[in-house]
């Protein structure tokens, strides 16, 4: 009895670590820039298949990916708000940039099946799909890496946010661009910066999320609902947040999918997002943000 | 110091100023009045970069600053504090001081500038761990006054400080104008506060729907008829 609960709520919390480290890129990126990145899944998708093809093609480690995929990534996030962003910033609708993305991930689906196809490509697993025993309690070797990475990369991005000089002139830019500006910051390319940051967190987030989930074109889909979900609940643009977020919702889910049932199991953690919103409309982080960027 | 010649800008397709000239010497103060929708604020976006002007051009120390971008007229040594303060409002006073001195030329003086500001402004130094947004409309105004000289620029332009502030406030408000100009910079500062704002500058420019009517030293312009009835009230 005790064990089993032991174990759902063991594995909600790796459910909790894949959900964090898939958010942190999403949330980054709009808490500096007001910009939501809808073409987040499909920078994780992207990932995923360099991650997948760097791992095949050189017979690498997956992890050993991180030095290709983050940084390109971080250059595909730099593009995206330099030559797609950037130039609809000053337009008057700001509905625009969620066409923007929404069009970027749509065209990179599309690319992924013209160059892929629509088959599955499995990255070699290299033991992460092993159950580790930890008494009666089991987890796969690459959640455990996956849920101390995003421990690591929430305490890292806050570090780097609030302790360097860089950081702090990003803070700048998130809570008032016009003094930002006045104070010397190149507020362009901080916006260029900061949309590379959150790209290369999707990129860690691919190499360990790529040898325990297949990769195909629709992957991105599949996880950015989820992520969604948790950077609202945790609050947009608070990266703390969208980890706690994420590990309420990893809860939730194994321990509703194995105390109520699987086929409930969404409506569950459905529910209880609304709930959680309907009390606290700005999530558990989250100050009143507004979707815009013009201050 | 600073030249503006013949400067047409605005906003989108309204033109706002209209072949705009003036100029401030190393060293003074000097000052741009006018009433409300002037223009006032306008002409010192022009001079920080951050609306390119159609036409004319503005010279610092030499230099066409006129297509400069407004982080790089920042870099050079000139200053703006905008109107409304704009501060950083979820950031403690000391990060919004430390943001100040950003600009390469100040970065690594960041603490001696420091020094010397929180001596001229101790209300500053004792709310230095406080949310900038907790202090009241006076302090902030001191934090965004001390925030601008920890750039060290070589131009400091203030737009409207006393905007909104109680009489009292005011008077320290210009104290420090007084102050900053004593200790060697260049001052060019916005006003609708006319008769106050004359009393500490050296020279000035009256701005009437987005030009020059008038230009003379602050004396002058205090005993001027025009002045005296549009602005002063006598
Ligand atoms: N961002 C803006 N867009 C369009 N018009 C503006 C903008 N800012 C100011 N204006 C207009 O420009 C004119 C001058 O404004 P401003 O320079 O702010 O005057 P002042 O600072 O002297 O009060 C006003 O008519 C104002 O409505
Ligand atoms: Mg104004």
């Amino acid at each position: 009895m005790l064990e089993t609960f032991l174990q759902v709520v063991v594995n909600g919390l790796m459910l909790g670590g894949l959900f964090a480290i898939i958010s942190i890129g999403l949330t980054t990126i709009f808490g500096i820039i007001k910009v939501v990145n809808f073409a987040h899944g499909e920078f994780l998708m992207a990932g995923m298949f360099l991650t997948w093809l760097f791992t095949t093609k050189l017979g690498l480690h997956p992890y050993a990916a991180v030095v290709v995929v983050a940084p390109v990534l971080f250059v595909l996030g730099g593009l995206t708000q330099k030559l797609l962003i950037q130039p609809l910033m000053n337009a008057r609708d700001e509905h625009i940039q969620i066409f923007a993305t929404v069009g970027l991930s749509t065209a990179m689906i599309n690319l992924a099946l013209l160059i892929y196809g629509a088959d599955i490509a499995n990255t070699p697993a290299y033991g992460l799909r092993t159950p580790l025993e930890f008494g009666p309690i089991r987890v796969l070797e690459g959640q455990l890496f996956i849920l101390g990475a995003a421990i690591l990369l929430v305490i890292g991005m806050e570090l780097f946010l609030r302790r360097s000089r860089t950081g702090l002139a990003i803070r700048a830019v998130a809570q008032n661009r016009t003094a930002a500006q006045l104070m010397g910051i190149n507020v362009n390319w901080i916006y260029v910066l900061s949309f590379g940051l959150g790209a290369a967190c999707v990129g860690i987030a691919s190499v360990l999320v790529a040898p325990l989930y297949p990769t195909s074109s629709n992957i991105g889909t599949y996880f950015v609902l989820i992520a969604f979900v948790v950077v609202i609940l945790g609050g947009w643009g608070s990266i703390p947040g969208a980890f706690v977020g994420a590990m309420v919702i990893g809860l939730i889910d194994s321990l509703s999918g194995f105390y109520i049932g699987a086929d409930l199991r969404e409506a569950v953690v459905f529910g209880v997002f609304l709930v959680i919103l309907i009390l606290r409309p700005s999530g558990l982080f989250g100050t009143k943000q507004k979707l815009s960027h013009i201050s | 110091m600073l030249t503006l010649e013949n400067i047409h800008a605005g906003y989108g397709a309204t033109t706002i100023l209209h072949d705009v000239s003036l100029d401030v010497q190393a060293g003074e103060v000097v000052t741009i009045v006018g009433a409300n929708g002037a223009g006032k604020t306008t002409t010192l976006r022009a001079i920080a970069g951050q609306i390119r002007p159609t036409s004319g051009h503005i010279y610092f120390e030499g230099r066409d600053i006129t297509k400069l971008a407004a982080h790089d007229v920042v870099d050079l040594g000139i200053t703006m504090i905008p109107e409304g303060r704009q501060l950083f409002p979820d950031m403690t006073v000391r990060d919004n001081l430390m943001l100040g001195a950003f600009r390469s030329g100040a970065r690594s003086v960041q603490n001696e500038t420091l020094d010397y500001v929180l001596d001229l402004f101790p209300r500053v130094s004792e709310r230095m761990d406080q949310m900038a947004s907790s202090l009241s409309g006076g302090e902030q105004q001191m934090v965004a006054i001390a925030r601008g000289m920890m750039a060290k620029p070589r131009l400091l332009m203030f737009d409207e400080p006393s905007l909104g502030l109680a009489p009292i406030i005011v008077e320290q408000v210009f104290e420090v104008v007084k102050k900053v100009a004593a200790s060697g910079a260049t001052v060019l500062i916005v006003e609708q506060n006319v008769f106050t704002t004359l009393q500490s500058a050296d020279r000035g420019y009256v701005l009437e729907n987005g030009e020059i009517a008038l230009s003379d030293t602050a004396e002058a312009l205090l005993s001027n008829d025009h002045v005296r009835r549009a602005y002063l009230g006598i």
